[in-house]
């Protein structure tokens, strides 16, 4: 299976394609449908929605009309939406980048070096916490962080009621427990296309951990960073998951951006303020991902 | 295979003492982070009377007795079977040969088309995308149906599920498709023969996350179906509420229990089959 | 083929008088005595006896089909109650009694009828999206159970129209039923004085408390507040005498939802004398002397006197709720304003999530005073708030006239009295007749349907009440654990109010 993995680096060069164009065209085709029809109709309609006054019930259901920015204008005035839109950007921070990212990158690092039924074991636990269904991993953290003879407080001695008092920091470590394992995975396979003889190389030449961590294999896993950041950032900023856990109470303070939306979406369904705050959000996620992008053009 | 061993081997005798130290606690902080909120999900559905904290259970199956007494829990879990199972094998067969092509045909603004494609995802993955899904399975007619389900699923799973394989495909050496064609192979045939076999991990990956992300989704399932008997666990987890909105704890343990099962069975057997690895990265 | 059967309760007798088809249910008495013809309605019933505990008893059940009317009139009913899951006693009774009797009696009738009920088990909000989604595509089950609060809404939408447009106004006077339901109870399915449905009950807001703790703290067992006042100062007692129990919850805050309002807010509004909405002048209540009383009785509770857990408001999820449930199941908590649901279902000894093991001697009534005795909307002493739900016609159905005789069928006296046999599941009915027998027996039903309800009101029927209900919410936390002053919060309130209604239907003082 390492052969593969080596030449990774040999990326597909352009103008030289194995595929004849009438073959590209019918795998594409299956594809452009399902994307057409499943993807691009919806989603413009959606964003089409944000221009317009349309709400599930009441008269703007029967009558909707188009009222331009107007949705728009009202979310930068909505104080609830900027602190959300905040909220949203620190949890990205801290939740994507600084927990999943970098304690994935560790626990691949590491788990490269123990025995491989260690390994695995560690492995199976982090991606459960990944695979279980959203609404039961609710109530795993409900009971985990519970004030009367939760998990946490049992366990710590503490009596905190976690999700009043420090309701942000208890999503942010949610999000990280949630979903570490797509980067330990991504960044697994990072670690392992690195040549081993040039870890050997710098061992022997007396590198440190730290050394070998800068100059070896962060150069080597740039574009699996990469590819990492522009997809954990996309996903958690899109990230539902805290609502089953906190609704986005106490008092707002944890009502991240899709949390928003669903509450005027589905529970007063506002509909078209929903929608132009999904527009903005798509906006904001165009944003992000030129930063990484940019992040990674410098690093190179 | 042997040579990698053995580094690997005087890899860990060198290690000093200390590292090994850090190692094994390291290790052992993650593993209590992410195994300690598991805990619940093993041991409270085996206790007569569960609530919110770890306590050494009754050993009872009164809760599973209950569940069995909701005519449609069982079913919903072959109907999540089915959803998932549906636009796993969906997102594959058609998201494996566009991420081929897209893999070995550049064309400019191509990471951009796959980066926008990703971006419009995420919007119809959304609440506020609700009517608009509703409204489009409705002039398909494929509203209360299985079909419809999987297909709108899919439409929402596709983009990450070409951006990952595409990765997958990148670094395949082309020296393979290369001989293929010279001995006349067709296109069709290296796909099927040739590409397919060598990233099989990263199908097995696309699957399992798609299998994943249909398993669990709620709101799609929800607003598409009306027949309680088509409806998936997602949507039969909502029902262990009381009237007043209260969840009825001894039912959601030990529904969550059996919801949770399937899907990690599916894990271990896709991993254990095919492998459950990364490869790939974007070039750039 | 047809004959003429005689029904009754005892099922021997009725096989005895050799009758086609009859019905058991588990637990349920049958329908009340009469004469109808049966055509053979065996083979049609047998399908919808898979359902649950339903015996067919037939004798000839191959007997041939001798139907007056040859069609089969398929009708849908929809209702947000599952088997086994949420609202399991609505969908038994709909599934295993109103089914196959329905069918029989139609039967009787000549008429072949194939009833399918469509089950869910959501919360409330998806549940209501997902009609809206229905009934906006002019989809939908022919019947369908509504809160009666969404009926502005759907109205405004054009999703359900007046029961009269529906299946005419002589089929509508037509009903039996109509004079057993007291008016007050048909504002439950009443937008712009039309009735939208038939409501299907309806429930009340009181003040429970512990007798148990009350006489440790040396206070009253039979007590009743006739002013906030007296509630402030029982529950300071309650604080001096017994320092490990929570003297009163009052639901507050946005993390609480609707229960603010309901068990919270719309109370204090309208024992000041106003209503948060005047159905008159079409004007919203802004940042008036009833809001910032009402705010700063929240004040008081909280942050003056500190009788009630200020943590409890803001926990997550309505989290907050389930808590002062556990407490005062758990004798840890004095007094609380909830509605009969607590009594019947939360603290219920033998089905409650949060048993109370001495419910039914340790638990005492009492009604929501007004601010002052006569302060109240129509100088009353005393207020409650009521909701519940309605069965409505879809507009859009084909079957408009087997919908409404199914509609006829729920609240006639017999399924209604057999509903509230399922699972302990009494409440009060929209049936006079009904409740006189099924609330004889249970104290508090009968406290609230006697003392609390002639007190009560309804939420305005208006597409505007959700969001100003948020703005209250929110007002409530700012003032409960955002620190703010009653004042200051009201007229926070009255700003963001005037963005959602609009300032010219604003009343502020």
């Amino acid at each position: 299976m390492t052969s593969q993995v080596k030449s990774g680096s040999r990326a597909a060069k352009p103008g030289n394609s194995v595929l004849g164009r009438l073959s590209a065209i019918s795998f594409m085709t299956p594809a452009s449908i399902f994307i057409g029809v499943f993807l691009f109709i919806p989603a413009v309609w959606t964003l089409y929605l944000g221009f317009t006054n349309y709400k599930l019930t009441g008269i703007t259901a029967a009558h909707p009309k188009i009222v331009g920015f107007a949705n728009f204008q009202k979310a930068l005035h909505d104080p609830q939406f900027i602190s959300s839109f905040k909220l949203t950007l620190l949890y990205v921070l801290f939740s994507a980048i600084l927990g999943q990212a970098i304690l994935g990158f560790l626990l691949a690092w590491v788990l490269s070096t123990v025995k491989p039924r260690i390994r695995s074991m560690v492995e199976l636990i982090v991606i459960c916490a990944w695979i279980v269904p959203g609404s039961i991993v609710t109530f795993l953290w409900v009971a985990f962080l519970n004030y009367d003879n939760g998990t946490l407080n049992r366990l710590t001695g503490q009596h905190i009621f976690w999700l009043l008092h420090d309701p942000f920091l208890s999503i942010v470590v949610f999000n990280t427990w949630r979903g570490t394992a797509f980067s330990m995975l991504l960044f697994s396979a990072a670690i392992t296309s690195i040549p081993k003889s040039h870890l050997e190389v710098a061992r022997v030449a007396g590198a440190t951990k730290m050394q070998q961590l800068r100059q070896i294999v962060l150069p080597s896993a740039r574009s699996f960073i990469f590819t990492n950041l522009l997809l954990i950032t996309l996903w958690t900023f899109n990230d539902f998951g805290p609502f089953l856990l906190t609704g986005g109470g106490p008092g707002g303070k944890t009502e991240l951006l899709p949390i928003f939306v669903y509450n005027k979406a589905l529970k007063y369904l506002d509909f078209s303020y929903g929608s132009a705050i999904a527009a903005i959000m798509l906006l904001m996620n165009l944003v992000l991902a030129l930063i990484v992008i940019r992040a990674g053009r410098k690093n190179k | 295979m042997a040579i990698l061993k053995r580094q690997k081997t005087k890899m860990i005798q060198e290690k000093t003492a200390v590292e090994k130290g850090f190692t094994g606690l390291f290790l052992a902080l993650c593993v209590a982070f992410f195994a300690l909120p598991l805990v619940w999900l093993f041991i409270a559905p085996w206790d007569g009377q569960p609530n919110y904290s770890i306590k050494w259970p009754s050993w009872t199956l009164t809760n599973f007795a209950e569940i069995s007494k909701n005519p449609y829990a069982y079913k919903s879990l072959v109907n999540s079977a089915i959803f998932s199972a549906g636009s796993g094998i969906a997102v594959i067969l058609v998201g494996a040969p566009a991420s081929y092509v897209l893999s070995r045909v550049k064309f400019k603004g191509r990471d951009s088309f796959l980066y926008t494609l990703l971006l419009f995802s995420s919007i119809v993955t959304g609440s506020a995308a609700m009517v608009p899904l509703y409204l489009l399975a409705l002039r398909l007619n494929i509203l209360d149906t299985y079909q419809g389900v999987i297909l709108i699923l899919t439409g929402g799973l596709i983009p990450t599920a070409i951006f990952i394989l595409k990765d997958f495909t990148d670094s395949l050496p082309r020296s393979y498709e290369e001989s293929a064609q010279i001995f006349g192979a067709s296109s069709f045939r290296i796909l099927k023969d040739i590409v397919a076999p060598i990233i099989r991990p990263g199908l097995a990956v696309i699957f399992v996350w798609s299998f994943v992300q249909a398993w669990g989704n709620f709101l799609v399932p929800f607003i598409l179906i009306r027949d309680i008997n088509k409806q998936p666990g997602a949507v039969m987890m909502y029902s262990f509420y009381s009237d007043g909105g209260q969840p009825v704890i001894r039912q959601v343990a030990a529904f969550s229990l059996l919801y949770a099962i399937p899907v990690m069975g599916m894990y271990f057997y896709v991993n254990k089959k095919y492998g459950f690895r990364f490869y790939g990265g974007i070039k750039g | 083929m047809a004959i003429t059967i005689q029904r009754s309760k005892s099922v021997r007798a009725l096989l005895g008088l050799g009758v086609v088809g009859a019905i058991i249910v588990a637990g349920v008495p049958a329908v009340s005595a009469a004469a109808v013809t049966v055509g053979s309605v065996c083979p049609k019933l047998g399908a919808a006896s898979k359902a649950g505990t339903i015996a067919v008893v037939c004798k000839d059940g191959g007997a041939q089909n001798v139907w007056t009317d040859k069609k089969v009139y398929p009708v849908s009913i929809q209702a947000n109650a599952v088997v086994g899951g949420k609202n399991s006693a609505q969908a038994q009774w709909l599934a295993q009694y109103v089914i196959p009797n329905f069918t029989l009696e139609e039967a009787a009738k000549g008429k072949q009828v194939d009833v399918n009920f469509i089950s869910s088990g959501a919360d409330d909000a998806s549940y209501k999206s997902q009609l809206a989604l229905d009934l906006g595509a002019k989809k939908g089950p022919d019947v369908v159970n509504i809160d009666g609060f969404w009926v502005s809404e759907f109205a405004d939408a054009g999703y359900i129209k007046p029961l009269n447009d529906v299946v005419g106004a002589k089929a509508v006077a037509a009903w039996s039923g109509w004079k057993q339901i007291p008016a007050t109870i048909n504002q439950v399915m009443t937008y712009n004085n039309k009735l939208y449905g038939v409501p299907a009950g309806t429930d009340g807001r009181i003040i429970y408390f512990n007798k148990t703790l009350f006489a440790k703290a040396g206070l009253p067992t039979n007590w009743q507040p006739t002013s906030w006042a007296d509630i402030l100062t029982t529950a300071a007692t309650l604080k001096t005498k017994l320092p490990d129990v929570t003297p009163f919850q009052l639901n507050a805050g946005k993390d609480m939802g609707e229960a603010t309002a309901m068990q919270g807010f719309l109370n204090f509004i309208a024992g000041t004398g106003s209503l948060i909405y005047d159905n008159k002048t079409g004007k919203w209540l802004g940042n008036t002397k009833s809001v910032r009383d009402m705010l700063n009785f929240y004040n008081d509770v909280y942050n003056v006197k500190k009788v009630g857990n200020t943590d409890w408001q803001a926990m997550a999820g309505g989290t907050g709720r389930d808590a002062s449930f556990s407490a005062f199941a758990n004798g840890k908590l004095a007094m609380m304003i909830e509605g009969d649901y607590e009594w019947r279902s939360v603290i219920n000894p033998l089905t409650g999530n949060f048993k109370m093991a001495d419910r039914d001697t340790a638990v005492g009534f009492a009604k929501i005073p007004s601010q002052t005795a006569g302060s109240g909307v129509n100088k009353q002493n005393f207020v409650s708030y009521s909701g519940g739900s309605g069965y409505i016609v879809n507009a859009n159905s084909p079957q408009k006239g087997t919908a409404w005789e199914l509609v006829q069928f729920l609240n006639d006296k017999g399924p209604l009295t057999a509903s509230m046999a399922i699972g302990g599941s009494i409440r009060i009915s929209n049936r006079t007749d009904v409740n006189n027998v099924t609330l004889a027996t249970d104290p508090c039903l009968k406290f609230v349907f006697t003392q609390a309800i002639p007190n009560t009101f309804f939420r305005p029927a208006n597409s505007h009440y959700n969001a100003v209900s948020t703005l209250l919410q929110q007002a409530t936390t700012d003032v409960v654990n955002g620190g703010m002053t009653a004042a200051a919060a009201a007229a926070k309130y009255e700003t963001a109010l005037a963005a959602e209604v609009g300032a010219g239907n604003i009343s502020s003082n």
